[in-house]
């Protein structure tokens, strides 16, 4: 599993620092995936309360990205980590701002599920919305995965997902656009599933940060600003 | 090359090879150690070791105690020679030239490689005579005048000078542990040296003589070649362009010092830097 | 393991009981120090109040008060510029003629024989001396206080006691003495003779210079000759030898010389020195070379500990500067080494002025009269002159023999001194 060798320091502190780091950093993942899936549920089943729930729950996406900040600061401060160390601390502080900022977009959609439920019941969209919502959801769990067994592959995974959503998101804009040429009355309710979808699309992004931080932390290769061919490239290179 | 450390995850010994990973060699060097062995009798120090040392570099040497890389660094110099019952074969050239050749002398060959102790070590004379001391047995200079002004040059350039201007009559044991560093270190370069060798010389001083001696290499390595052996890893980060990673008398990696410290190449490097069991 | 309520102590009750008994074992301990210490000081101090209550009065020497008629028909000088009609004069009978004219009823010739021998023979050395400086002095009349002899100096000093020393002094000696006493003709003055004269057969005549100037002369040999070779081996089996057989051999060598009885060196002087290469016996030269062979090991065995002690760092240091070998030794060890060296060497001279064994087997126990003027005189030093004193029968032999004592130790802890004070200056610290 921990192919990082995390519990092999000599100082057992160490390695209890740096296993906290990871459970938290795993619980506020699991917590924000909850959020997302959460919030997709709500806009699907019209249901407001749920939406009301993932707001309320986003200040806790908060406090954990306060608290994961301070642990590795201290943890900086006090062990000095060099070469896995030093990327795993890093990795974990770049990981807690996209999970933070995913939160943010689930609490964006879940704004979006409570606007929607306001409006007359048109149907359009919705079927876009659980199609890339499930998607999303699944990379999601897929770079925590990653992250957790420090696994390359799932990254991997990941970062090729994500260029499917992004293409799905595209052509589901496009469609959406069409709607809204369609019928103009639509517009304010395909709006707010446009903006659904935005948001899904960048949890998706997010998602993808997390896998290329997850392979950084690995290799020791930063991939970031790279397609996934060039960074399979890159990975066979080191090999 | 080698696998990394993480394709490859338990069983640590199983990849100890006996080729050094990252790059031990250079174009130009100033030294270049070819399959240097050490041996203190019968027993083995230093095993088969190949690295090139550049000019105006600063090469960190770190590893576990008793890891070879003291006797390694003390072979540069021959210090090794006052030791009777160590051997070194294999060669090692400093500008093209073998300085365990039979012909070679060794007086001037520590003039042109100098040396700075763990222990702060001044001779028990004035701070004048103790960096005067290396010019007077060259013969480097023939006035008093010239032998005053390459006191204040050396001084000034362990950035001592301005301490111990109007007290150099006094006894160099006198000065606290950062400055008698500083001492040896500008008696060591009074004999315009060409490589300086340090053995641990922060390991006896407090964190604030420490950083104005790691201040005092990065100055230096501007002019001269720097080896330095050091139990601090972070030292080793701070002051060096490349650091060589010595375990049980082998060379296991040798890369630039970022990489050695962000994402070593050996999984031995790696334990060892993060303080896992290696 | 299950704890009875009832017995249970805490770990603090149990070291509080076991308290009392560790402090009184505690105590015991130091007891025993101190009355290891007081064994060490009481012995000292009976040596020394043994050793001064008997030798103070060696310092001083009774003197007699004559009224001496320097008569020219008495002495006999008829040519004052000529320096030996001095030293044929009668000078003797001048000092009998005052004796007999202050005790004109002494006819007999026993009674005369006592009351000559009441003053030394050397008083008319002294007489001589004086007369030779000033011939103006021939033909008056001149108190002088003329060296009594040793059996009267006894006599006298021991005067206050409750029982005076008679010794060989008879009833009318005695009452002679009295007389004097009365007329305040006799007193003690310092004893100048003890420290400038040499040995003699008569006490009162009899000093140490000549011992003296013989230990100095000795020790002088001893220390040019030791100290160098001394140094040089230590620094040769320090620094270059390697460790090999041969070396292991010289040092277990060195180290048993060290524990050699003195006696042996003695023999080895008497078969070297006198008996192969046929140098004259008695002389400080022969003595010297004797004790530098006594004290070499003991300068070796020092000086290498001297070098030892100098840390390693200092030879690195100064081989890292491109020192050769012997510039690292001549520069940096052996100054630094210098303060131990000094000191085994003091130490190992201090050892050689107590020596007496060794110089008694190449001769240097005779009887010598002169003081030694260079290396190649015959001489005696001063333990051996403490040795024969205490052989001598004569009573005042006895405070002299401690007088002499006492200087020998003065020069011991002058020594020392020396030593402890070239140790402080010379040390370095590093």
């Amino acid at each position: 599993m921990d192919n990082l060798h995390i519990d092999q320091h000599i100082s057992q502190q160490f390695n209890d620092d740096l296993e906290k780091l990871r459970t938290s950093l795993l619980e506020m993942g699991g917590l924000v995936e909850r959020q997302i899936t959460d919030a997709v549920k709500a806009i699907e089943n019209a249901d407001a309360s749920l939406a009301e729930e993932v707001m309320e729950r986003e200040d806790r996406v908060d406090k954990y990205e306060v608290k994961l900040d301070k642990s590795c600061v201290l943890v900086l401060a006090r062990r000095q980590p060099a070469a896995s160390d030093l990327r795993l601390v890093m990795t974990v502080i770049k990981v807690i701002r996209d999970l933070e900022r995913m939160g943010d977009e689930a609490n964006k959609i879940a704004k979006m599920a409570i606007a929607l439920n306001d409006q007359d019941n048109i149907q359009r969209g919705y079927h876009e919305v659980r199609h890339i919502g499930a998607n999303v959801v699944s990379i999601v769990n897929v770079a925590l995965d990653a992250f957790a067994r420090f696994d390359v592959q799932a990254a991997m995974k990941v970062v090729r997902e994500d260029k499917n959503i992004d293409r799905e998101y595209t052509s589901s804009i496009r469609e959406m656009i069409t709607f809204m040429m369609e019928d103009p009355r639509s517009i304010t309710h395909v709006m707010n599933i446009m903006w659904a979808l935005r948001a899904l699309e960048r949890i998706g992004d997010h998602a993808r940060n997390i896998a290329e931080h997850v392979i950084y932390l690995v290799h020791g290769t930063d991939v970031r600003h790279n397609t996934a061919k060039e960074i399979e490239k890159k990975l066979a290179d080191k090999m | 090359m080698n696998n990394t450390a993480d394709e490859k995850p338990v069983d640590l010994p199983e990849q100890h090879d006996d080729h050094t990973v990252g790059k031990p060699l250079l174009k130009d060097p100033k030294i270049s150690v070819r399959n240097a062995n050490v041996f203190y009798g019968d027993k083995q120090a230093v095993f088969d070791v190949d690295l090139d040392i550049g000019a105006n570099q600063v090469i960190a040497m770190i590893g576990p105690s008793g890891c070879g890389k003291s006797t390694f660094l003390r072979c540069l110099n021959r210090m090794n020679d006052t030791i009777d019952i160590c051997r070194v074969t294999g060669e090692i050239n400093l500008d093209g030239q073998n300085i365990y050749d039979k012909k070679l002398d060794v007086v001037p060959l520590r003039a042109k490689v100098g040396m700075v102790f763990q222990k702060p070590n001044p001779f028990p004379k004035s701070i004048y005579d103790n960096v005067a001391y290396g010019p007077k047995i060259h013969g480097l200079a023939n006035r008093r005048s010239e032998l005053d002004q390459i006191v204040e040059t050396s001084l000034t350039k362990a950035g001592l000078w301005n301490e111990v201007k109007d007290r150099l009559d006094q006894p160099g044991t006198g000065l606290s542990g950062g400055q008698q560093q500083r001492l040896c270190i500008a008696r060591t370069i009074a004999v315009s040296p060409e490589v300086i060798l340090m053995d641990e010389p922060c390991s006896a001083l407090d964190p604030i003589a420490t950083a104005k001696i790691e201040e005092l290499i990065a100055e230096l390595s501007e002019n001269y070649t720097i080896a330095i052996v050091t139990h601090s890893m972070q030292q080793a980060a701070r002051v060096s362009h490349r650091t060589a990673y010595f375990h049980m008398g082998k060379l296991v990696e040798v890369n630039k010092t970022q990489k050695v410290f962000t994402n070593p190449e050996h999984s031995l490097t790696e334990s060892y830097i993060t303080g896992r069991f290696g | 393991m299950s704890n009875s309520n009832t017995t249970e102590l805490t770990t603090t009750q149990i070291v509080q009981n076991s308290l009392k008994k560790r402090y009184r074992a505690e105590r015991r301990f130091k007891a025993f120090g101190i009355a290891s210490v007081c064994v060490g000081v009481f012995a000292l101090l009976i040596l020394f109040t043994e050793i001064i209550s008997k030798g103070v009065g060696a310092f001083t020497q009774t003197y007699v008060q004559l009224e001496l008629k320097l008569d020219n028909d008495v002495l006999g000088i008829d040519d004052v510029s000529n320096p030996d009609a001095f030293m044929q004069a009668n000078y003797t009978k001048v000092i009998r003629n005052a004796l007999k004219e202050q005790f004109p009823t002494v006819k007999k010739r026993r009674d005369r024989r006592a009351l000559y021998g009441m003053v030394s023979v050397g008083a008319s050395y002294k007489l001589q001396a004086v007369i030779t400086k000033n011939p103006d002095l021939i033909g008056t009349t001149q108190k002088f206080w003329v060296i009594a002899d040793d059996d009267l100096d006894t006599y006298y000093k021991s005067l206050s006691d409750a029982e005076p020393f008679t010794g060989r002094m008879n009833d009318k000696q005695q009452a002679w003495v009295q007389t004097w006493v009365d007329n305040n003709q006799i007193k003690r003055k310092f004893n100048t003779t003890l420290f400038t004269a040499g040995d003699s057969s008569e006490p009162e005549l009899a000093g140490i210079l000549g011992a003296l100037v013989g230990s100095l002369l000795t020790l002088s040999v001893t220390l040019i000759l030791s100290f160098p070779i001394g140094v040089a081996a230590a620094v040769y089996l320090e620094e270059y030898a390697k460790r090999n057989k041969i070396t292991d051999f010289i040092e277990v060598n060195i180290n048993n010389l060290a524990a050699v009885p003195s006696v042996i060196f003695g023999l080895l002087g008497l078969a070297i020195f006198l008996n192969f290469f046929g140098m004259p016996r008695s002389i400080p030269l022969v003595g010297g070379l004797v004790l530098t062979l006594m004290t070499l090991p003991t300068i070796i065995i020092s000086s290498r500990a001297a070098i030892k002690a100098v840390p390693p760092s200092i030879r690195e240091a100064a081989l890292g500067m491109g020192a050769s070998k012997m510039q690292m030794i001549l520069h940096h060890v052996i100054p630094l080494a210098m303060p131990g060296m000094l000191t085994g060497a003091i130490i190992g001279l201090a050892q050689a002025l107590g020596e007496t064994a060794p110089l008694l087997m190449i001769g240097m126990v005779a009887f010598i009269v002169d003081v030694p003027t260079g290396i190649t005189d015959s001489a005696t030093v001063l333990p051996v002159q403490i040795f024969l004193w205490a052989d001598s029968p004569e009573r005042a032999f006895v405070e002299r023999t401690s007088a002499a004592i006492m200087v020998l130790l003065v020069f011991l802890i002058s020594m020392n001194g020396i030593a402890i004070w070239l140790r402080k200056r010379l040390e370095r610290r590093w």
